[in-house]
Parts: C-alpha cells; structure tokens; sequence
C-alpha cells in the first residue's frame, strides 16, 4: 500500500512538531524516517498510524483519504518503542488479541494456528505460554513485530524499534527485520535516530531536522551526496574546517578541494576521519597529533591543525604515528558548503 | 568467610541497631493498634456471650448495622465508578484544568469531615440553597439515607482515584494505544487491557474507601440528625451507647465495626492471594506499589 504525506502539520500547544511534511512511499518499500530527537519523526509516525490527526495537511494510503481515519480502522501495524506488551497476557495472547478483537470472526482453532505461524516467523516457536516479563529484550521485540502482523496490517510503523537493545542483538535483529520485509513485501516505515540503523536498513532514508525534510534519497544518495552540512554531519564523525573558496575551488592552508558551483566567499569544508590523509612531509595543512587511538580496523589520529582546530582522521593500522609528532594533513576529499 | 568473623556491617545493619528498631517498632505498634483492639473485643465479651447477642440483638444495633452496610454497598460503587473516570480523565487525557480536577480530588482528604457536613447542611438543609425546592419536591436529603450516603461519599471521594492516578500515570498510554492499533474498541481495552493492569491498586483503593465509609463519623453525624433506630449509622451508634453509659453495648456494637473492617482486610488478601497464585502470572502492580506511593 503506497503512503502519501502531503503538507502535513503538527503543533503541539505552541510547539511546531512537524512542518509542512510531503512524503511518499512506494508500495513495498522499506524507509526509515532518520533525524535526531525533536525532529518530529515519531510524530509522523503516529500521525501516519493515527494515533495523532494531523493539523493541516493530508495522509493517503493507495488512494483512500486515511487523514481522518481513526487508528482503530486505518489498519495499521505498530511496533511501540518499549513494545508495550501486555504483561498480563501471554506471548500466545498477546499475539492472539488482534484476532480476538477484529470485527472479522475467527474460530479459536484458526487463531491458535495463526499464533503458531507467527511465532515461527519471528522464530519464537514455543514461548506462546511465557510471560513478557520471561523473555529477554529482543524475544520482546519480536513478539511485538508478531502481534502487529497478526491484524494483516496495510503498513507496519516502527518506533525507534531496537532502541532498548544492546548493539550485537540489534545488528541481528536488524537483518532479520530486512528478511522478514523482503519476505512479507508490506510497507514499512521506522523511525530512528541510529543513522547505522537507517542505512543498514532502509531502502531509503528521509532525514528530519526541526519538523522539515531536509534530504530523502537511497542509503547510496545521502552518504555519498549530503546535500547540507547537518545531513553530512548528523550521519557521521565529520571534520569542519574554515576556509576560502575562489574559482570553484575551496582552499584552507595548504590544501585545496574542488568546490564546483560554490561561489567566491567564505566556506567550510565537511570531511570524514577516512577523507583525510596524513604525512611527514609534503603538501597539506601542518598540524601536531594530540593522541592516537588504536581500533581494530585502524588508528585514529587525534590532531591540531595550526589555527587551533582539532581534526581526527582515521589511518591504516602499520602506520608509525605517536603523540606530539608534527606532519601535515591533506584532504583527500571533501564536500564543501558556503557559511550562511 | 570464616578468616573474616568481623565483617564491618553496613550503615544501619548493626545488631543493636537492627534490635533496638524492630522492638521500638513492635512496641509501639502493640500500644496504638493491637491494645485498644483487644480491649474492645475483651470489654464486649466482659458479660459473657450471651450479653453480647442480646446488646447485638437489639432493634436499633441490629438497624445501625444494616444503615452502616446500605451505606457502604451504595457509596463505595459510585466512588469506584467516580474514581475510575476521574484517574482516566486525568492520566490518560490531556485538557485545560487538569491540574485543577486533581486538587478538587484531594480537597476531602484536607477538609475536616465536619465542615463537610455542615456544608451539606447549607445545601441541603431546609434554610440552604436547594432545600425549598427539595422540600416542595417532598425529596427529604437531610436527616435521611440520601444525606448519609452522599456525606460518606464526599469524604471517601479521593480514596480509589489516589490509588490509581501514580499507577496509571507510570504505565502511560501505551498499552491502550497499542490495543487499539490492533483494533480493540474503548470499552473492550478498558476491560482487557486497563483494567487487569490496576486490579490491584484498585482493589486497595475501594478497601480502604470501603472502611472508611463505614467508619466515618463527623460529616455523618451532621447530615443524620442522629434518630436512634432510623438514621444512625454504626460509628454514631456506638456514642449514643456509651454515653447511655451501655459500655458494653457500645464495646459490642465497636467489635462489630472492628469486624466489619476485619473481614473487609481479609477478604482483601483472600483476593490477592488467589490473583497471584493464578498459573504463575506475575503480581501485577502488587499492593505493596501502592502503599509505597501512599506514603510519599
């Protein structure tokens, strides 16, 4: 089912939420709704679900009007951030309660049935007779997932949803949230605020500042060509240097980058760790490291440029570096905005 | 373990300390609880058992008693009911005066039951605000069953929405949005999902209403008019006793009471136990919760 947002506006007594949002998902598609807390993604969310009217502005699904469809029919799937579970009720139960409440008449055999089909899915085969508060944190997270596909959701929405998890069980849930996706084809929509998550995750990424769109496009688009320093930074360890931009290029004491189409006049230039490079001698900005941090997929240099600035830059792990050694920093490449 | 005979106690964990509390602790709770109940139960059996059924037995006990039950099986449902909208309303709703409802819940708890009485007297009363009107109707409210009850009910008005207000402020609204995402309609997440999650802080709330409500004296004693046989309620029966200088009817008809409050308490644990020795579930909101936030 395809969702279209089209100006939709939130305020919360004074407070803007969310302004003026137009939004589509394609049918099918996996997109996660990225931006840091206050900028108005689980509002979306819930307005998408129902559990919030929109203001101003319209929500369709397919062609149908859903803007004032109330959350009891607009048939949703929703995955809460805690999960919301009800913890007097079994896992069987709490998967079954969809079925019991539906207008559509179900006997009790079919509603076991589907109970066991779903809890296969989610691989909880056998834990129908546990409490919520029996099993572990991504068991819950998954009964949840269940619960919500039980009701033959038009679209599931997804709240921050391995928020509460520690970071192996949410890598694996992750994944397997994509299988269970690729395997269903039902419209998703998830809102997080792990940039990892999103492009792990999504087909496509819209990234939310302050209640506005400010990009949407494939994991691909947005890392590769962030169209504003907040996307590039929000997404990543970013280094900001100031520098001069003349002739299309931007140039900051003695390295340059090619700055096409950006005008004459003072800019900053946005890289990550990986994007610049570090040397004894040569080209490149001087600058004395501060500290060196070992990783296991390389060392991160901690250094001070000569106006002050600190960078960090990320080199391989045999490179012969230590604190207080002076060399220079070259940009290998960079994105480039004009300051406002 | 046994290398370090003298491990250092915690804060407050010494021996003498620990003893020195409990017993403070056991004494005082002897003295100002158990004793005065031992003695009313001592003091009504003083002429022998059969004294007591005879002081029981008479017309005007036996119809304090029956006063003091009708009261309690009319006002402590409507206040359920009230208390159950009331900490909806104010957990689960957001709207202008919220925080004003919640101090108009607790008033009762701060006004002296006496003042609420006489309020009702203004009221209600043949010289008050409604009293012609009620009057002409021929609605007798004061002196009455009607004015008890509705003096009962403003004193006990706080007692359930206390209990659930702290409880259903921490679950949040989740578990209801959830039920209705999944399509349940309002009453039926109500039933299914609110109530099963309160039933215990509930439970609590409509016992300690139910105890008060027949308990109460001061507002009662205002709005009945006090007519032995007619419109005295228990609490009110016992002082006329006592001051007939019937001190072992008035120790009877006070065991009674004491009784009443009894099985109330009992039937109360009866109820929780049999709840959580239900296949395993777990104690939701265990009573304990409740008493916890009572007390802060």
């Amino acid at each position: 089912m395809k969702i279209t947002l089209d100006q939709v506006v939130k305020t919360f007594d004074t407070f803007r939420a969310v302004h003026g949002v137009s939004l589509e998902i394609e049918s099918g598609e996996l997109v996660a709704l990225l931006g840091p807390s206050g900028s108005g993604k689980t509002t979306i969310l819930r307005m998408v679900a129902g559990l919030e009217y929109a203001d101003a502005g319209s929500i369709h699904f397919g062609d149908e009007d859903a803007t004032n469809i109330p959350v009891r029919e607009r048939g949703v799937g929703f995955v809460f951030q805690h999960y919301a579970l009800f913890p007097h009720m079994t896992v069987g139960e709490n998967v079954a309660f969809g079925m019991k409440v539906s207008k559509v008449r179900r006997s009790k055999d079919e509603i076991a049935r589907r109970v066991e089909d779903l809890l296969r899915l989610v691989r909880l085969e056998g834990l129908g007779n546990r409490f919520p508060t029996q099993i572990s944190g991504g068991q819950r997270q998954r009964v949840a997932l269940a619960r919500a596909l039980a009701v033959d959701p038009k679209v599931l929405l997804l709240d921050e949803p391995f928020g509460a998890l520690d970071a192996n069980v949410r890598r694996d849930l992750r994944r397997w949230l994509r299988e269970i996706h690729d395997e269903l084809g039902i419209t998703t929509l998830f809102v997080t605020h792990d940039q990892e998550e999103a492009l792990d995750l999504a087909d496509r990424v819209v990234i939310l500042n302050e209640g506005r769109i400010v990009q949407q496009g494939t994991p691909e688009d947005v890392c590769r060509r962030p169209g504003s320093a907040f996307v590039m930074k929000f997404l990543g360890d970013t280094n900001r240097l100031a520098g001069t931009a003349t002739g299309g290029i931007a140039r900051v004491s003695g390295a340059t980058v090619p700055a096409p189409g950006v005008g004459d006049g003072p800019v900053e230039i946005l890289a990550r760790p990986v994007d610049l490079g570090w040397a004894t001698a040569g080209d490149g900005i001087p600058a004395q490291v501060a500290r060196v941090i070992d990783q296991p997929q390389g060392r991160r240099i901690l250094a001070r440029i000569e106006t002050g600035e600190a960078v960090e830059l990320d080199v391989p792990a045999d490179m012969q570096v230590a604190a207080s050694d002076h060399g220079y920093v070259s940009i290998l490449r960079g994105n480039v905005f004009p300051v406002s | 373990m046994a290398q370090h005979p003298a491990k250092p106690p915690r804060v407050g964990d010494k021996p003498a300390i620990r003893w020195t509390l409990i017993a403070f602790v056991v004494f005082f709770g002897s003295l100002l609880v158990l004793a005065p109940l031992l003695v009313i139960f001592t003091q009504a059996f003083a002429l022998g058992i059969g004294h007591f059924a005879e002081t029981i037995a008479l017309p005007d006990t036996r119809h304090a008693i029956f006063l003091t039950v009708l009261t309690a099986l009319i006002a402590v449902p409507l206040n359920t009911i009230f208390g159950i909208a009331a900490a909806w309303a104010i957990t689960k709703f957001e709207f202008w005066g919220r925080r004003f409802l919640l101090i108009v819940i607790e008033i009762p708890f701060s006004i002296s039951p006496v003042v609420a009485g006489v309020a009702y007297l203004f009221v209600y009363g043949l010289q008050g605000l409604f009293g012609p009107a009620l009057q002409s109707a021929e609605i007798q409210i004061l002196f009455a069953l009607p004015g008890i009850v509705l003096a009962s009910m403003f004193v006990t008005a706080p007692f359930v929405a206390r209990e659930l207000i702290p409880l259903m402020q921490a679950q949040g609204r989740d578990l209801e949005e959830a039920a209705t995402s999944l399509g349940a309609s309002g009453w039926r997440t109500f039933l299914t999902v609110t109530l099963p999650n309160i039933r215990w802080a509930l439970l609590y709330g409509v016992v300690l209403c139910n105890a008060r409500v027949m308990g109460e004296f001061g507002a009662v004693s205002v709005v009945s008019g006090k007519i032995r046989g007619q419109t005295n309620t228990l609490p009110l029966h016992i002082e006329l006793l006592y001051h007939d200088y019937n001190t072992v009817g008035a120790f009877a008809a006070a065991s009674i009471l004491a009784v009443l409050a009894l099985v109330t308490i009992v039937a109360k644990l009866a109820l929780e136990r049999r709840g959580a020795g239900r296949a395993g579930r777990p104690a939701l909101a265990s009573p304990t919760v409740a008493i916890q936030e009572k007390t802060s």
